[in-house]
Parts: C-alpha cells; sequence; structure tokens
C-alpha cells in the first residue's frame, strides 16, 4: 500500500462507485448477475432484498473481499479487481456482526482501528476524542466492548467505520437483531452522518429503512430489479407503501424467472 | 511497521486480558516439569524378583542372600516351580522369575555346566532387557567369587581378564531427568509458540473479527509477523522460565552458550508457527485445526527421539525426521545443554531450520488470503 495514495475522496469522480455488468458465480450459481449501476457522492444508497438475493455478494465484491467473476467497478476511483488494496484504504465497512474486538476496550478499539488505516496519532486522538464525546461514551471508553449493550457496540462499530473519514461506508445489515428504537436511532445517526457530505451503502431487508435512503436498489436473484428513490419507485410500480413495493417487485420477478425458465 | 507494531500491541492486550494466559504460562510449565520429568523415566527403581529355589544348597542361598542384600531387589523365594510363579507375573506382583534347577550345586561342584533360568515380564520390552542385563551381571559377580572361593589365587582359571572402565561422558551420573528435561522444554516452548499463535488465529475466524481485518489496508505480510511476533515472544520467555525451573530443581547443566540456545530457538519457534499459522489458514475452526494440530504434534513429538533416541529407529523413520522440526530441536537443545557443543556443531541444524523457518513462513503467508 502507498501510504500517499490514502486520498480521501479518492478523487473527484462524481460517482463514487460505478459498476459494470458485475457478476460473480460460485460453480453454476450466479449469486449476482451483471448488475451496472452509480452511486453518487453524498448519497444514502440502500441495498433491499431478501436473504440470498446477491446483497452481501455485491458489497464484498466492492470492498475487494471477493473478485467478480466478470465485470467491473471502480469504487471511489479505484479498479476492486486491480486495486483492491487501494479501494480498502478508501473506504469503511460495518457488518453485521459488529466486529469490534470484544476483549478491547471501546479506546483501544478505536486506536487498533484508526492505527492500520494509518490514521496520524495526533488526528487519531482527536477523532477518537470527538468520536466519544458525540457518541455521548464520556467514562466509559475505558470499558471492555463485551460489556456493552448491543446497540451500543453498534453505534460504536459505525462511529469507527468511518474514523478515517472514508470515501465510502458499507454498512451490511447494520441493524439485523436490533430492537425498533435503537434501529431508528441509529438510522439518525447513519443520516446525521451523511448530512456531513459521507456516501454510504447500506443493505437491509427491512423496507421501513428504505425510506430512509436517497435512492434504492431492490435486488432478486442477483439481478436489480427496479431502482430509483423510494417515492419514484413507489410512483412506477403503482403502489402506496414499501412492503407493497418489494412483494410485486419479488412477485413479477419469479414470475418471469418461471416464464423465461430460469 | 507501524502496521506491525499496531497490530503487536493489540495481540499483547488480549493476551494478557486473558485470565487463562498468565495461568497458562507459568503454571502449566511448572506443572508439566515437575511431573514429566519423574515420571517419564526409564530409570528401573525395584525389581520385584521371584526365586524357585530347587536346588535349596549352599551356593542357591548364597546368591538368594547376596540379591536380597541389594536395594534394587525385592525378593521372594519358593521352594518348587508351579503355578504360582506364573501367577505372579500376570498379576505383575513379580516382573522376572529366576529359577535354580536342582542339582545345580552339584553339578557345579563336578565341574559341569549348569544353568539357571530368567523369566521375565517383558510387556515393556527395554525394562526387561535392563532387567536381563543386570541380573546376569549380578549372577556372573556372584558365580566368580564363589569361585574364587572354592580354589583361593585361582580365579577365573587363571586367565588375564580385560576391564572395560566405562566413563559416561556428558552426563556422568547417568542422570535422567537431566536428558528428559531438554526434551520437555522442547514441548513447550512448541506448544507456546506454534498452539498459541494458530488458535488465535482461527479464533478471530470464529469470532467473525478475520472479515473485518480483511476489508482493512492490513497486508499480509503485516499481519502474519503481527500474529507471530507476540507469541514468539511469550515462547522465548516460556524458554528462560523453564531453564530457570529445571536449574532450580534438577540442577539442569547449561554447559554450551545460552545466546546460541535462545539463537537457535528463535530460529525454530518461527520454523513451527509458521506451520501453525499454516494449518490455522487451513481450518475454520477452532476444531479442525485442533485435530490437525494433534496429529502433527504427536506423530512428530513421537518421532522426534523425546523417549527413543533417533538412531535406533529404522532408517525410514530417520529419513522422515529430516522434515521433522521437532527432531531438530531435540537434538540441538541436548547437545548445547548437556554436551556444551558450539555454533559449529549445530551448525547443520542451524541451516536446515532456516531453510524450514522461510519456507513455512513463506506457506503461511501465501495460504492466508484477504478474499474469501
Amino acid at each position: 500500500m502507498d501510504e500517499q495514495d490514502q486520498s480521501i475522496s479518492g478523487g473527484n469522480t462524481e460517482h463514487v462507485v460505478e459498476a459494470h455488468d458485475l457478476t460473480k458465480r460460485f460453480g453454476k450459481f450466479t449469486a449476482v448477475n451483471r448488475i451496472s449501476f452509480e452511486v453518487c457522492k453524498g448519497e444514502v444508497f440502500g441495498l433491499l432484498g431478501a436473504n440470498g438475493a446477491g446483497k452481501t455478494t455485491l458489497i464484498r465484491m466492492l470492498c475487494g473481499l471477493l473478485r467478480p467473476t466478470e465485470g467491473m467497478a471502480r469504487v471511489v476511483g479505484y479498479d476492486v479487481v486491480h486495486h483492491p488494496e487501494r479501494v480498502k484504504f478508501s473506504i469503511g465497512y460495518m457488518s453485521q456482526q459488529f466486529s469490534l474486538y470484544e476483549d478491547l476496550t471501546v479506546a483501544e478499539n478505536i486506536r487498533f482501528f484508526g492505527g492500520i488505516y494509518g490514521m496520524k496519532k495526533k488526528d487519531l486522538a482527536q477523532a477518537g476524542e470527538e468520536m466519544i464525546r458525540k457518541l455521548r461514551l464520556e467514562g466509559i471508553e475505558n470499558r471492555l466492548i463485551s460489556t456493552l449493550p448491543l446497540g451500543w457496540k453498534q453505534r460504536i462499530a459505525f462511529s469507527i467505520a468511518v474514523l478515517h473519514r472514508p470515501g465510502l461506508v458499507f454498512l451490511d445489515e447494520p441493524t439485523s437483531g436490533v430492537d425498533p428504537v435503537t434501529r431508528r436511532q441509529f438510522w439518525e445517526m447513519i443520516l446525521e452522518t451523511a448530512r456531513e457530505g459521507f456516501t454510504i451503502i447500506v443493505t437491509t431487508h427491512y423496507m421501513d429503512e428504505a425510506e430512509y435512503c436517497d435512492r434504492i436498489a431492490i435486488m432478486t436473484h442477483g439481478n436489480i430489479a427496479g431502482l430509483d428513490s423510494p417515492e419514484n419507485l413507489q410512483s412506477q410500480f403503482n403502489v402506496s407503501s414499501m412492503e407493497d413495493l418489494f412483494w410485486k417487485i419479488t412477485r413479477e420477478r419469479e414470475t418471469a424467472d418461471s416464464i423465461t425458465g430460469i | 511497521m507501524r502496521t506491525i507494531l499496531i497490530i503487536i500491541k493489540k495481540e499483547f492486550l488480549q493476551i494478557f486480558r486473558n485470565h487463562m494466559m498468565l495461568p497458562m504460562i507459568f503454571i502449566i510449565p511448572l506443572v508439566q516439569m515437575l511431573i514429566l520429568v519423574y515420571a517419564a523415566t526409564m530409570e528401573i527403581k525395584r525389581i520385584d524378583l521371584l526365586v524357585i529355589d530347587r536346588d535349596n544348597s549352599q551356593y542357591s542361598r548364597g546368591l538368594i542372600s547376596k540379591l536380597s542384600g541389594m536395594k534394587i531387589y525385592r525378593v521372594a523365594v519358593i521352594p518348587t516351580a508351579g503355578k504360582e510363579a506364573e501367577a505372579r507375573l500376570l498379576d505383575n506382583s513379580a516382573d522376572a522369575v529366576l529359577e535354580i534347577p536342582p542339582d545345580c550345586e552339584r553339578l557345579l561342584m563336578q565341574r559341569q555346566n549348569s544353568s539357571v533360568q530368567l523369566r521375565m515380564d517383558a510387556v515393556n520390552g527395554m525394562a526387561a532387557g535392563i532387567i536381563n542385563q543386570y541380573t546376569s551381571l549380578t549372577i556372573n559377580n556372584y558365580h566368580k567369587k564363589w569361585l574364587a572361593s572354592l580354589m583361593p589365587g585361582n580365579a577365573g582359571d587363571g586367565l588375564r581378564q580385560i576391564r572395560v572402565i566405562p566413563r559416561y561422558w556428558y552426563n556422568p551420573g547417568l542422570n535422567y531427568k537431566h536428558y528428559m528435561l531438554p526434551g520437555i522444554l522442547v514441548i513447550l516452548v512448541t506448544i507456546m509458540g506454534m498452539f498459541l499463535s494458530a488458535i488465535n488465529l482461527v479464533r478471530e475466524k470464529e469470532m467473525g473479527t478475520i472479515e473485518q481485518i480483511n476489508v482493512t489496508p492490513i497486508r499480509r505480510i503485516h499481519f502474519i509477523p503481527g500474529k507471530l511476533i507476540p507469541f514468539w515472544i511469550i515462547a522465548l520467555a516460556e524458554l528462560s522460565f523453564g531453564l530457570t525451573i529445571g536449574w532450580l530443581f534438577f540442577r539442569v547443566p547449561v554447559r554450551g552458550s545460552l545466546l546460541l540456545l535462545f539463537g537457535f530457538t528463535s530460529v525454530y519457534l518461527l520454523a513451527v508457527m509458521g506451520i501453525g499459522l499454516f494449518l490455522a489458514a487451513l481450518s475454520r475452526t477452532q476444531q479442525q485445526l485442533m485435530f490437525m494440530y494433534f496429529f502433527f504434534m504427536l506423530t512428530f513429538l513421537l518421532m522426534s527421539g523425546l523417549f527413543t533416541p533417533v538412531e535406533s529407529m529404522p532408517q525410514w523413520a530417520q529419513t522422515i525426521n529430516h522434515i521433522n522440526p521437532f527432531a531438530y530441536f531435540m537434538r540441538v537443545i541436548r547437545m548445547i545443554l548437556l554436551k556444551g557443543s558450539g555454533f559449529r556443531d549445530i551448525l547443520p541444524e542451524f541451516v536446515s531450520m532456516t531453510i524450514y523457518a522461510v519456507a513455512a513462513l513463506t506457506l503461511a503467508v501465501w495460504r492466508y488470503r484477504k478474499t474469501i
């Protein structure tokens, strides 16, 4: 990793993500099928779909964790196939497991993750302090993550994912297994962060969460079945709620699949 | 470089936060060394000898009293052969049965040959061999003295005899503990280095934190050393601790250079930790790792010459031992501690181990994937 390459925005591309015919096959099974889309700077982009629709596979390819079978994608200006390590330097990632180290304290987690993204000691100390103040964690910095409630862990994991001010943040089902109140609080946090200029891609299977996104892509069987703002999609499919929209899209898709014999 | 330091710091925080860790580092070696060194011994302290004295002569009674007078024998005498001898061997109350035939003394007096029979429990062949040697020697000595007493001034038919004067070098007291202790140290250092680092890596996989690591810019050549160095330091500390115990409790000699020993151990550790991390990269769960690890550990440990000398193994086993890192360390630690061998003496082992370390680490770094 060339340390001078740690550009925070990754250049001046208006599109933070550009995917062209991105495909991933596992043997005969096609998890992601020729997907093309763009994500604009400052957007909160939602990836919706049932379990197994290919959301996680798509995200993993965009993070440089999985090599695409076909197609290409540029993330914060870097090609995910040829420069996965540069991509990794410029993104933040939070998975459903909130992978913090449970046997380290809040402050130790901050120092570790900030450190490996190459943050300077001074910047890291400052960013860490600011984060603790913002999350109202004063006095808790030195408690082990394992002793904290789930909602807190989740917010800490998110804050750590954006600590190095990445050009793009991936949230992979960040709210699964969390109660509705905590979910709502968490989304307020995401939106607040987005207002600071961060670009965020979030996957979820809670339809109500789609309303928080600027644009959403609904995935079924490895394809994008619909991509637009939640309102536009609802009027386009002539439905009045996200639940109905999702039902309609997935059912249509399944009917289409059974006709074409897929 | 900074990335490696950050990882090392994190590992040390986690290691010492684990309540099991400190006891493991200090108590396991203490217990293992104190128990194993005493228990894993080939020395025979006592031989339960059943004598069937069918002769009941002066000669046979003299032999029995000579045997009874020796500390190592616990002698029981019965007059006739029967089921009892076998029964005693079966229930382990006798290790050996010495049968003196009738007319033994009479035949000897007539300058004829006679023989006594020594039956041994040879389930443990090595112990039986030792009992045989020792008892035969005792009987021969007794016999010579008996002859001498019959014919004063004419012992051994007047033939000149050659006497072998044994001097046991490097371990003059034939102290088995001094032989075993370095072997136990090998096990300890290996477990601490190889096993703990491997299990640590697999644990990150099980916890899911590895996925988080994989989306960060940490490179493989940072990650593997970061995982390795903390346990490398701990294992070397373990060696110091073990040597201290060995010196305090067993007075195990340190005839060679400690610097050389630590130098070789450092390289050895890199090799076995490389293997450990390679196995860890192959496994998804701690269970899988354990199975592979025990297979590897048991096979190579038993072949390494911990209990039985490598030189007495069949040729194919000795050939396999060329790829057995434990065998190298087992040999070298004994050479340095007991014989005081220097750098020139262990140079071939040093070179082999260095090649081994480079290969194992390369393999581990290569196999560890940041992609799924």
